[in-house]
Formats: C-alpha cells, sequence, structure tokens
C-alpha cells in the first residue's frame, strides 16, 4: 500500500513539474484569403477591417484583448484607474523596440495621444481620445492620462495600435512612408505590399514575448467569395472564412475533412429590424412588439445562415460578461403579434386582409444597403411573415453610401434593416442616448426614453465592472420591453483553416488572439518565401 | 494629314475640359461623400472628427472652387493624392494598376484579331459551309455565356481538377525566386484563363462583324472585275478585298481603347486581378473624388487618341477622308 502511495505521489510530482506541452516548432509560411485590401498600414487613419487586420500583427496597443474579451496589459504592463475615476496611470514593459531598433517609451505613448487629438489628423476614432484632458509621461516607463470626468470606455480605446513617434512627429501623415510600410514593435514585421493583390509579413524575432512561430504570413487579396473558396480548393489558401452555404454544403467532403478544419464561434455583430419612432405608427410600442412576435428568428436563421447563428436579445453579445441572458424575449407567436396589433388599434375592418387603422393600412417599407445577401433574404422572409397577419411590406435596396446619406441620415426611412458591429466594451451610448437622436447621428430611429439615458451616462463613468455590469443588465431590459429594434439575429464567424496548423483554441474573442502560438509541425511546413 | 492632325489635336482639349466638367458634376450629385465610408456609423466618429476630415479633403469649398483648384492642378500634371487613407498620389495609385490592364486587354484584342478576322474571312468566302454554320453556333454560344460562370467553370478545371493553371492573381507567391524565364512563364501561365476568357467574350462578335464586312466587300462590283480579269482568288480577297473588310474593324478598335482602362470589373475580381478596373470600381464606392477623377481623365485622354488613331488609320487606308 505505501509502494502505491508513492507512485501515485511520484506521478502528481512529475505531472506538477513545468514540464513544455508538446514543442511547438518555428517556421513555415500561412496564406490567408482577404476579400478587401488594406487603405492604409496607419491602423489609427483607417476605418476598414482589412487595414486593421493586416497591420495588427505588426503593432501592439497598450492594451489588448484576451481570450474571453477582457482587457488585459499589451505594451503597458499594468494600469491603474484612480478612485476618482479621473486619472489611468500605466506603466510600460521595459525592454520593448521598434522594429528599427529603436527604443519603445511613454513618450511614443504621448505622442500617440497627441496624434490622435490634433486637427490635421485624418482619423475617426478621435472621440474618445479628446475626452482626455491632460496627458504626460513622467518617465520613459510611465504614462499618465487625465479625463475631464470618469470615462470608462475610454479604457478600450488605448488597444489602438502605438506609432513610433520618431518616424511620425512633425511628419504630414498622409505621406508618411509608414502608410505603406509599417514599423511596430508586434510580433511581425512588414515585407512588402503589393497593392490589390497581397501583404508579405515575417517573423519580428526580438518581439518582447518571443518569437511567433509561425514564420511568414501573407494575406492574398481575393475580392471574389468563390474564387477565394476554389484557392482553398487548390491548396493556394491556408485559412479563409466561409460563407454559411460552403460551411453548411461545400466543406463536407473526405478531402475537407482531411485538409482542414472548421470553426464556428457567435460573431461579433448582430442585424435588426430598426423603426422610425418619428413615424406615428411605430411610435406606439405595442406596435412594434407586436412586430417582433410576429417575424419568426428561428426561422430566419434555419433559412438566411442554414442554421449558422443565434437570436439575438439586445445590443450585447451573448455569452460575455455583459450580457443579460434574462430579458423579454419575443418568440413566434402570430396570435399575440395579432393581439398587440389590435390593442393598438391596427385591425381588418375592411375585409381586405390588411389591417387598418383609421382608414389606413398597415402597410411600409423597409430599406436596405445593396450587396448584403443575408440581409436582402431577412427582409423577404419578414415580409411573408407580416403579410400573414396583415402587414403589408413593400422592401427597397439602395446602395451603401446613398442609403446612410440620403435616407438613415436623414431620417427618410420607415423601417431599415441593418447591422451592428458589437464591440468589446459594451458602451452604447451613441446608438440609444436621446441626445444622439439628431440627424447625421447613430440614434437614426429617434428613440428616447429619460430612464435609459441616466443608465448609459452612469454607466460610462463607473470603472467597477459589477455595478457596470448592473446598469447594463437593465439597459439591455429596457430595450427589450420597448423594443424601438426587433433584434433578429447574431451570425457565427466561420473560419476553416489547413489542419497542419497546430494551437489554435477557440474561445469567446475567435481564434485568431493566440496568433502567435500557433505552429506547423517541421514536416508540414510551406517554405517562406521573400524576405 | 499634318493640317488634319493639328486641327485634330486642338478639338481634343476643350473636349476634355468638358469631359471633365461633367463628370466633376455628376459625381458630386451622387450622394454621398468621401467621409461616408469612414465616418457612417461608426460610434467612435465624433461630428468634430467628420468636419474635420471634409475640410482636409477641401469638400468644405464649394464645388466651382474645389473645380477650378482640380483643374488648376491638373494643368501641371498634378492629380492630387487620393482621399483613401494611405493618401498615395493618385498617378502612382493608377501608375500601379494600368499596365496589368492594358496587358490583359491588348493581348486578349490581338488574341481576337487573329482568331476573328481568319474566322470571319473563311466563313464569308465558304458561306453556308459546315464551318460557317459550327461558327454561327459557336458564336451564339459565346454570346450567350455569361463570362463569369465560364471563368468560374475554367478555375474549377484548369486550376482544381486539372492544376495545369493558377486560379487567380498575377503572379506566384515564389515569384521573386524565379529566374527571369520562370518569371515570364509565371506571369503567363496567370494571364492565360484572364485573357483567353476576356477574348473569348469579343471573339463572338469580331468574328461575326468580320464575316459581314468580307461578305458586303465581296459583293462589290470592284471585286468581280478583278475576279474577271483572271485574278487568282487569293490574290482578290487578301490584296483587294480584306483591306477595305478591314476598315470598320479599324473603328472597332479604335473605340475598345477606352476599354483598356476601364477594364473589367467583373474580370478582375473573379481573378483577384489587382487592375484599374478594379480600382476605379472601388474608388467610386468610397466617393474617392480625385482617383475617380484621375481614371476619368486618362479614360478620356486614352477614348479621344482611340478615335484619332482609328481616324488615322482611316485616313491612311482611304485617301478620300484626308481630302475631306
Amino acid at each position: 500500500m505505501r509502494r502505491f502511495w508513492g507512485i501515485l505521489l511520484l506521478c502528481l510530482a512529475w505531472g506538477a513539474l513545468p514540464w513544455p506541452a508538446l514543442a511547438a516548432d518555428n517556421g513555415g509560411a500561412l496564406v490567408i484569403g482577404t476579400i478587401g485590401d488594406a487603405t492604409s498600414m496607419i491602423p489609427m487613419i483607417t476605418s476598414d477591417s482589412a487595414s486593421h487586420e493586416m497591420s495588427g500583427l505588426v503593432y501592439n496597443g497598450l492594451l489588448k484583448y484576451d481570450k474571453d474579451l477582457n482587457l488585459v496589459g499589451d505594451l503597458a504592463e499594468s494600469w491603474k484607474v484612480s478612485d476618482d475615476g479621473l486619472t489611468i496611470t500605466f506603466r510600460l514593459r521595459h525592454g520593448v523596440r521598434w522594429q528599427d531598433g529603436k527604443p519603445y517609451t511613454a513618450q511614443d505613448a504621448l505622442f500617440n495621444w497627441r496624434f490622435m487629438v490634433d486637427p490635421k489628423t485624418p482619423t475617426a476614432y478621435s472621440g474618445d481620445y479628446m475626452k482626455v484632458k491632460d496627458a504626460s509621461a513622467p518617465d520613459d516607463h510611465t504614462f499618465v492620462v487625465h479625463y475631464k470626468e470618469p470615462f470608462a470606455p475610454g479604457l478600450a480605446s488605448w488597444t489602438l495600435s502605438q506609432m513610433p513617434r520618431h518616424l511620425l512627429e512633425g511628419k504630414d501623415v498622409r505621406a508618411s512612408k509608414l502608410n505603406r510600410h509599417p514599423i511596430g514593435t508586434g510580433p511581425y514585421r512588414f515585407v512588402r505590399w503589393d497593392p490589390g493583390a497581397r501583404v508579405v509579413l515575417n517573423y519580428y524575432e526580438n518581439y518582447f514575448e518571443g518569437r511567433p512561430h509561425i514564420s511568414q504570413v501573407t494575406y492574398r487579396v481575393i475580392p471574389d467569395m468563390a474564387t477565394m473558396f476554389l484557392e482553398l480548393k487548390a491548396g493556394g489558401l491556408d485559412w479563409m472564412s466561409l460563407s454559411a452555404l460552403q460551411y453548411r454544403r461545400q466543406t463536407s467532403t473526405a478531402f475537407f475533412k482531411k485538409n482542414f478544419v472548421k470553426y464556428k464561434y457567435l460573431a461579433s455583430g448582430y442585424t435588426y429590424l430598426g423603426y422610425n419612432l418619428k413615424d406615428p405608427r411605430f411610435a406606439d410600442k405595442r406596435v412594434r412588439q407586436g412586430l417582433s412576435y410576429a417575424i419568426n428568428k428561428e426561422e430566419l436563421i434555419k433559412g438566411v445562415l442554414l442554421g449558422l447563428g443565434q437570436v439575438c436579445t439586445g445590443p450585447v453579445k451573448p455569452g460575455t460578461y455583459w450580457y443579460n441572458p434574462k430579458v423579454k424575449q419575443y418568440p413566434y407567436d402570430p396570435a399575440k403579434a395579432k393581439a398587440l396589433l389590435k390593442a393598438a388599434g391596427w385591425e381588418d375592418r375592411d375585409g381586405d386582409g390588411i389591417l387598418d387603422k383609421d382608414g389606413r393600412p398597415f402597410e411600409f417599407t423597409i430599406l436596405t444597403n445593396q450587396g448584403n445577401a443575408y440581409r436582402a433574404n431577412t427582409g423577404v422572409i419578414i415580409q411573408q411573415r407580416l403579410s400573414q397577419i396583415g402587414v403589408r411590406v413593400k422592401l427597397r435596396t439602395v446602395e451603401w453610401a446613398a442609403f446612410i446619406k440620403e435616407f438613415v441620415n436623414k431620417g427618410r426611412f420607415e423601417a431599415v434593416l441593418l447591422g451592428w458591429t458589437i464591440t468589446p466594451d459594451p458602451d452604447q451610448f451613441d446608438i440609444w442616448h436621446s441626445s444622439r437622436a439628431q440627424p447625421g447621428q447613430l440614434n437614426f430611429t429617434y428613440y428616447k426614453n429619460p430612464e435609459l439615458d441616466k443608465i448609459l451616462v452612469a454607466q460610462r463613468r463607473t470603472f467597477d465592472r459589477e455595478e457596470r455590469r448592473a446598469l447594463l443588465f437593465k439597459m439591455q431590459e429596457i430595450l427589450a420591453e420597448d423594443v424601438p429594434y426587433t433584434f433578429l439575429y447574431v451570425p457565427e464567424a466561420l473560419p476553416i483553416l489547413a489542419a497542419r496548423i497546430r494551437g489554435v483554441k477557440p474561445a469567446p474573442a475567435g481564434i485568431s488572439y493566440n496568433f502567435t502560438d500557433w505552429w506547423v509541425p517541421k514536416a508540414l511546413q510551406k517554405p517562406a518565401l521573400t524576405r | 494629314m499634318l493640317t488634319y492632325l493639328a486641327k485634330r489635336l486642338a478639338m481634343m482639349v476643350p473636349l476634355l475640359i468638358g469631359i471633365t466638367f461633367i463628370s466633376f458634376l455628376i459625381m458630386h450629385l451622387a450622394p454621398g461623400s468621401p467621409t461616408d465610408l469612414a465616418a457612417d456609423l461608426n460610434p467612435k466618429m465624433s461630428e468634430i472628427a467628420k468636419e474635420r476630415l471634409t475640410k482636409l479633403y477641401g469638400l468644405d469649398k464649394p464645388l466651382p472652387v474645389q473645380y477650378w483648384n482640380w483643374l488648376k492642378r491638373l494643368a501641371v500634371l498634378d492629380f492630387g493624392r487620393s482621399f483613401a487613407p494611405d493618401g498615395q498620389p493618385v498617378l502612382n495609385k493608377i501608375a500601379d494598376r494600368l499596365p496589368i490592364t492594358v496587358t490583359i486587354n491588348l493581348l486578349s484584342l490581338a488574341l481576337v484579331l487573329v482568331i476573328a478576322v481568319p474566322i470571319g474571312i473563311y466563313s464569308a468566302t465558304h458561306r453556308g459551309s459546315l464551318f460557317d454554320q459550327g461558327t454561327t453556333v459557336f458564336v451564339f454560344l459565346g454570346f450567350a455565356t455569361p463570362t463569369f460562370w465560364l471563368a468560374l467553370l475554367c478555375m474549377i478545371l484548369f486550376g482544381v481538377i486539372l492544376g495545369w493553371l493558377p486560379i487567380s492573381g498575377i503572379k506566384s507567391l515564389n515569384h521573386d525566386q524565379l529566374s527571369a524565364w520562370g518569371q515570364l512563364m509565371d506571369y503567363a501561365r496567370h494571364l492565360a484563363l484572364p485573357v483567353i476568357l476576356s477574348a473569348f467574350t469579343s471573339l463572338a462578335g469580331m468574328s461575326r462583324y468580320m464575316r459581314g464586312n468580307m461578305l458586303e466587300v465581296i459583293r462589290q462590283d470592284y471585286i468581280t472585275t478583278a475576279r474577271a480579269k483572271g485574278l487568282p482568288e487569293r490574290l482578290v480577297i487578301y490584296s483587294h478585298a480584306l483591306r477595305n473588310a478591314l476598315m470598320p474593324v479599324i473603328t472597332i478598335l479604335g473605340l475598345s481603347v477606352p476599354a483598356l482602362i476601364g477594364g473589367s470589373v467583373i474580370f478582375e475580381s473573379i481573378f483577384a486581378i489587382p487592375g484599374m478596373g478594379k480600382l476605379f470600381y472601388d474608388s467610386v464606392m468610397a466617393r474617392d473624388y480625385p482617383v475617380v477623377m484621375g481614371g476619368l481623365v486618362i479614360g478620356a485622354v486614352l477614348t479621344l487618341v482611340g478615335n484619332l488613331l482609328a481616324d488615322l488609320g482611316y485616313a491612311l487606308a482611304d485617301p478620300r477622308v484626308r481630302s475631306s
């Protein structure tokens, strides 16, 4: 018996020793397919996802998101928010160097803030930084920012890429070489960019977290989804995002099972039907609730996303810390829908099958943007469902710029079918606060609720996560009750990756958060090219 | 001939200004502005940031002022900088993209000529033959087949199943490591499908056109005279008839010049070719006015030059045009 315990103890001790996991090989190349080309390699002045994705491996922010979408240090080792919430002090890492050899210091961080608030910087992201009253760099490794008032979403703004002061200061950013040749502190260094065709990155040997395992990353720009899929099949790509159809119907063959791995996780975005609340018909909450009951969200997910999505209940990503799972829901219930509409005065009095009130039939137009097949299909299914309860719907698609400028910004619509990206920071002030219900602003459905206004302001002023969460839970309850939008669905992101890649660990943040840990066994590596 | 040329060239200046004015006006009449792409539906975009962008792009000035400024810059061949975040000079952007589009179109044009002209001649001289009927069917197929669909089929066959040709792009990832000959072959392999497919679409029209012209010409009296004089059929067709039958083809060629830069957006998207068509399309969508205007000016110049070349070709081939 003693021997047994002895062996057990030995086994436990063995297991507790810091043995490295199966050693990850370095080397090899990876080719990623992307629909759009980057517009610049200075992420602070771009607003397209391709630019941010491609330059993301070259730069670091002060902070970053971990696998569970919590903020953690990146170039900042730690940070502290003062008790009054007005000051954030970042302690920066020691020994970080730019890829051209110069040291990264707090002066760089300070420059980045100044750059963002400079009127000459053509950036869309200055808003959060302009809330900073003052910033300073008392020493090389301390960066302090003072806010005019406590601003919790401000913390997330420090995830934006840090640019090298010594290459950008005093120069016209639009003429800067960094636009085409980024130099950062990140795990990969820039090699070349063939506009419209590819961006090549090689590993940075002195990266502060150690060299990334995969030696070379190439982004290939392929604007057509079908072509990209053929490239994947022919071995020209190792990673792309699949459409629902490709995921369900075209990638279940033995070939794909052998050579690729498919992943699936909830995307950070949702689709909704937004009502113009200035329209007297939609001003009545019962009408919006009735319409929400009349739309079968499960059916939309099945029909449009081929089952690859989840019902959306509000503007927060399901499964995250900020998500309130216990809000009012609107399962498909046409009888309830009719009852609610009847209570609001809408019923079929003349027997033509269409609900009417004061002699006017209930009909409206859903507007959506051109070029999004998911939304177009969603519109058709909604149209059919609403016709069953006696509401006549017309659909209209408009080119994006015209759609925004002429209809959304001017409030010239009855209902819109659109989507929002869900950012990891849950601040929704700009979308729901009544001060934002102005032409050209984001509260374009003109939703106003004094109680919600207070909550939106309060959640911005608290850094206490628990307290902020309680406020945001309340926000979600109010929105679910008032349904200024009928929240429809959150689609799944559907990446497919070459099977030779190891170390991929899907998490709420997706799959790419630990990209530098990915590796390919020596025998399966594709050679890295173009130094 | 020289006065003719000078007159034509002088005419081009006001025409060009007219074209740019109308283009400028129409472009600014279209709803949406360059700031929209960055700004709209972006919760992080403050009003102030939007105003700043508008000012930076000079869009806060009245339209006539904007046009005048643009025209002044154009006079010294300064097309300005793109509104895209990288702020590249428009000429650089166009220079990056133009050569590949022009190459593909010239190659496909050459291919069309090499194939369509003989087919047209043969069909005309052997009217009603099996070959003529066969090409008629072929022509209808060419007209009726959607090219993007045909392109996908070819990509699946030659790229995925047989693995003979690359599917997209204009060069391989290892292009830089290849020898000069290897690089040339690499380009050739990448260009094969786009060139052949874009030729295929015009082939149908051009061969029919050639056939029609030829038929018309060989019915003319002078051809009958030539035959009556006992000239060999080869000489009648290739020396007397062909020259006249080719005249309208020259016009068509002149008219195809603008297509050299307009390129084909669909083709460039399908084959992931970083060409002018795609650049132009994306710029229009992003309301990147300087790039759109740059593309339009170059397109207009090429169109005018193309027309001029066609007319000169005409004048060279037909003395009556010169004297009139």
